[in-house]
């Protein structure tokens, strides 16, 4: 078996919502059970007494990362078949920092305010009606961002192909990262215990 | 927990379902492997990771087919959501609607549904509420100049090292750590 599937097989409309579907059931479940439905767990990561955010974001990508490298050393998956969004730069740096001011503004990202809403958080239909808008917005009123990016745009760019080194140095160097941030991020709940609500 | 509810419960109609007390959250560690190995079948099965920002593109270019069809169909921003004609066909519309419907199912097994508003306690609930909107609409405009969100560009990207995912999580968190400071009563 050759994966992703998607290279060596044909999905029906159908198949290809109902799969899209169904790991989408995942991706929520997973988001609820972290906490990420509410706002006041997600934003505690800018205050340091909980940093449950770091922490599932980092292990789901060093989780996926080492499931892709793997799944390709035993000739199980093609990663050159993966989809990999174009690099800019200049796109990234400044989206990251808008996005991120939205992020500790609005108390969500655009995945996690469905987790919110789905458990009845009411800012998180208002976070949801901002974004409605904000894409909106973005297509009618500045149209003109998406060209001056695409002017300025790198290509594809991974570490592995800028450096040349293999996935798996990366994949390795992750993993310490991991164990030590854990560390680290342990240290910092204890230092900001303090501002955790109740406490 | 107890703490955000004060002053605001009272007012606000809670669901009469809601339970007294939420089991607490999994281990984030636990969470984070559950969460890498959606990421990983994802990848998997289409050769492209996750995302949720296209959902709300597809609901936009949906909504001006309803009330300007025309305006709408001569578009050619709004063109990339429209889908062939049926933009609620839309992949990432689906997974959204998935999600929806996962965190549904997490949120009743730990008795965590609650109809309320999260925020701290120096704030208003009305405050609160106009701040995730305008919050929501920044997001949004971040999201579609980065090309990708938390789950596009981050985590997708970052898992397959992608070099603008990796600056665009190290922007995300120095933005809003540059700016927690300012927000501070809306939280603490």
């Amino acid at each position: 078996m050759t994966l992703p599937l998607s290279s060596t097989m044909e999905f029906t409309v159908a198949v290809d919502l109902a799969v899209a579907f169904a790991l989408g059931t995942g991706f929520g479940f997973s988001l609820e059970r972290a906490g990420f439905g509410s706002a006041r767990k997600l934003t505690a990561v800018f205050y340091l007494y909980d940093m449950a955010v770091v922490k599932v974001m980092f292990t789901a990508i060093v989780t996926a990362m080492t499931g892709l490298f793997l799944l390709a050393a035993v000739g199980m998956l093609d990663l050159a078949e993966l989809y990999v969004e174009p690099t800019s730069l200049v796109a990234q740096a400044v989206g990251g920092l808008v996005f991120g001011a939205g992020f500790i503004l609005g108390g969500y990202c655009p995945g996690t305010s469905i987790a919110a809403i789905a458990t009845g958080r009411k800012d998180g239909i208002a976070f949801a009606l901002g974004m409605l808008a904000g894409v909106l917005a973005y297509v009618e009123l500045t149209p003109g961002i998406d060209g001056w990016i695409k002017a300025n745009t790198q290509g594809e760019m991974t570490l592995p192909s800028v450096t040349g080194l293999s996935m798996g140095w990366f994949v390795l160097a992750f993993v310490a990262f991991l164990l030590f941030a854990g560390w680290g991020m342990k240290q910092l709940e204890q230092r900001f215990g303090h501002l955790r609500p109740g406490a | 927990m107890t703490h955000s509810l004060t002053g605001g419960a009272l007012h606000t109609s809670r669901d009469t379902r809601a339970p007294a007390a939420p089991q607490p959250y999994w281990n984030p560690y636990l969470v984070g492997v559950l969460l890498g190995v959606v990421l990983l079948a994802t990848y998997a099965v289409t050769g492209r990771g996750l995302g949720a920002t296209a959902a709300f593109g597809a609901v936009d270019a949906w909504l001006a087919s309803v009330v300007a069809p025309e305006h709408a169909a001569a578009s050619v921003a709004l063109a990339k959501y429209f889908n062939d004609g049926s933009p609620l066909l839309s992949w990432t519309l689906f997974l959204v609607a998935g999600a929806f419907v996962g965190a549904l199912i997490s949120g009743i097994l730990g008795q965590r549904m609650q109809w309320t508003v999260e925020r701290g306690p120096q704030v208003s609930d009305q405050r609160r509420l106009l701040l995730a909107f305008v919050g929501g609409f920044i997001a949004a405009y971040g999201a579609k100049i980065a090309k990708g969100c938390t789950s596009g560009q981050a985590l997708t990207g970052g898992s397959i090292l992608n070099v603008g995912s990796l600056v665009f999580m190290v922007a995300v968190f120095a933005s809003a750590y540059g700016l927690a400071w300012f927000a501070r009563k809306e939280w603490l």
